[in-house]
């Protein structure tokens, strides 16, 4: 109990210090040019065939529903709305926390266990500065950019399904999904959502793996609770946004 | 510092990026089919709106000249204040006709316009006068029950 709140303390400390070295990770870009390359476009193809997938699903399931009410002109609003709403985001974010923060954490467990930090600390370069806050700002850009990627190739899956094998009528699955999605209130807010992921799953995954016993076992213990720790602050920081965003709907 | 193969996948990565947020907003979204440069504000009350909501469509002739953007309860006349935008391009008599419809049998529901004859336009700020609440089911059955009931006594006399 008091471990917890002492380690809650020192992942405060340790977020605050990231945002305040933040400074070489924009003067020198190239640090975090190369950290999103790793996080970013390296889960690229996991982000893209999942959500080719998903929205093909979703195209399936929601025909097979509406089709019982006549409805199935909707199928086109349903497969936008849960993926840019919801799914996207959260997926996207799901798969970003087991791809890329699990990556981060056995990167920086390992550095801290082969005393590659220490070695840093002594040559007076900040590693904050230069290990952490690079990956920090590489996760919070790259989270909605692959979270808005999933979500439009999720719709295209969903159009694959409903239009070009199912045959739902092209006009009406368009149409209607236009004039349903509300650019503001639907597309930015999930873009919102991404960037909160974002932030919230590189500062688990750098903090865990910052706080790492400097073992072998420390280190697989530390990249397990990233992926738990981040899905779970995920979900729930998806409630609490989705409560704000959609209130009065 | 030089360009390396890595700047260009990054490039790509960003790029493809924001070409999925350019097409949820155009291809998905309504940015592309309709945006209000410049709006006037108008109101209306009704008896009852039935269950339209804020952001619901303002249509005449079935094209969406604008969006609802508050429902409220005015205390002094006991009805519902609803205030919506309308389109510059858009310009209505002052003895428009204000009605809540219907999409459909379950659509939603929103706001028609019926243009009137005055030559003086509405303005910003403008109070429609002239509105039909929403249908609502339940009075509407009982209305016809009470017709049929009415009409049952005539024919026995």
């Amino acid at each position: 109990m008091v471990n917890g709140v002492w380690r809650l303390g020192f992942a405060s400390r340790f977020f605050l210090a990231t945002l305040l070295h933040s400074g070489m990770s924009f003067r020198r870009f190239q640090l975090t040019i190369k950290e999103i390359y790793f996080s970013g476009v390296l889960s690229l193809i996991i982000i893209l065939v999942s959500g080719l997938f998903v929205g093909m699903v979703l195209g399936l399931q929601g025909y097979e529903t509406l089709q019982k009410y006549g409805s199935e002109s909707a199928l086109g609003t349903l497969v936008a709305l849960s993926l840019v709403r919801e799914l996207g985001p959260v997926l996207a974010a799901l798969l970003f926390a087991s791809r890329a923060g699990s990556a981060i954490t056995a990167e920086i467990g390992l550095m801290k266990a082969t005393e590659q930090i220490s070695a840093m600390e002594m040559m007076a370069v900040d590693p904050i500065a230069r290990v952490v806050a690079p990956r920090f700002w590489a996760g919070v850009i790259s989270m909605p950019l692959l979270a808005a990627m999933f979500s439009a190739i999720g719709v295209f899956g969903g159009y694959l399904v409903g239009v070009v094998l199912i045959g739902v009528d092209e006009g009406q699955f368009w149409s209607q999904m236009q004039a349903a999605v509300d650019f503001r209130q639907d597309v930015m807010n999930g873009v919102i959502k991404s960037c909160v992921f974002g932030v919230a799953i590189t500062a688990i995954a750098l903090f865990e793996g910052y706080d790492a016993p400097p073992t072998a076992e420390g280190v697989s213990h530390a990249t397990t609770r990233t992926v738990v720790t981040s899905a779970l602050a995920v979900l729930a920081l998806d409630f609490i946004l989705t409560a704000f965003m959609f209130r009065g709907l | 510092m030089e360009r390396k193969t890595l700047d260009l996948w990054v490039g790509l990565f960003v790029v493809a990026g924001l070409a999925a947020v350019l097409v949820l907003a155009m291809k998905v979204g309504n940015l592309s089919t309709f945006n209000m440069s410049e709006s006037y504000a108008l109101q209306a009350d009704f008896d009852n709106i039935g269950g339209l909501k804020a952001r619901a469509p303002v249509k005449s002739a079935g094209v969406v000249v604008g969006r609802v953007t508050g429902i409220t309860f005015d205390n002094a006349s006991y009805r519902a204040r609803v205030s919506m935008v309308v389109d510059k391009r858009y310009q209505f008599p002052k003895d428009t006709f204000a009605k809540i419809l219907t999409a459909g049998l379950l659509g939603e529901q929103y706001i028609g316009l019926d243009p009137g004859g005055d030559e003086v336009n509405l303005k910003s700020g403008d109070k429609i006068a002239k509105t039909e609440p929403a249908m609502v089911l339940e009075s509407l059955i009982s209305k016809f029950m009470f017709d049929k009931a009415a009409d049952g006594d005539t024919a026995k006399k």
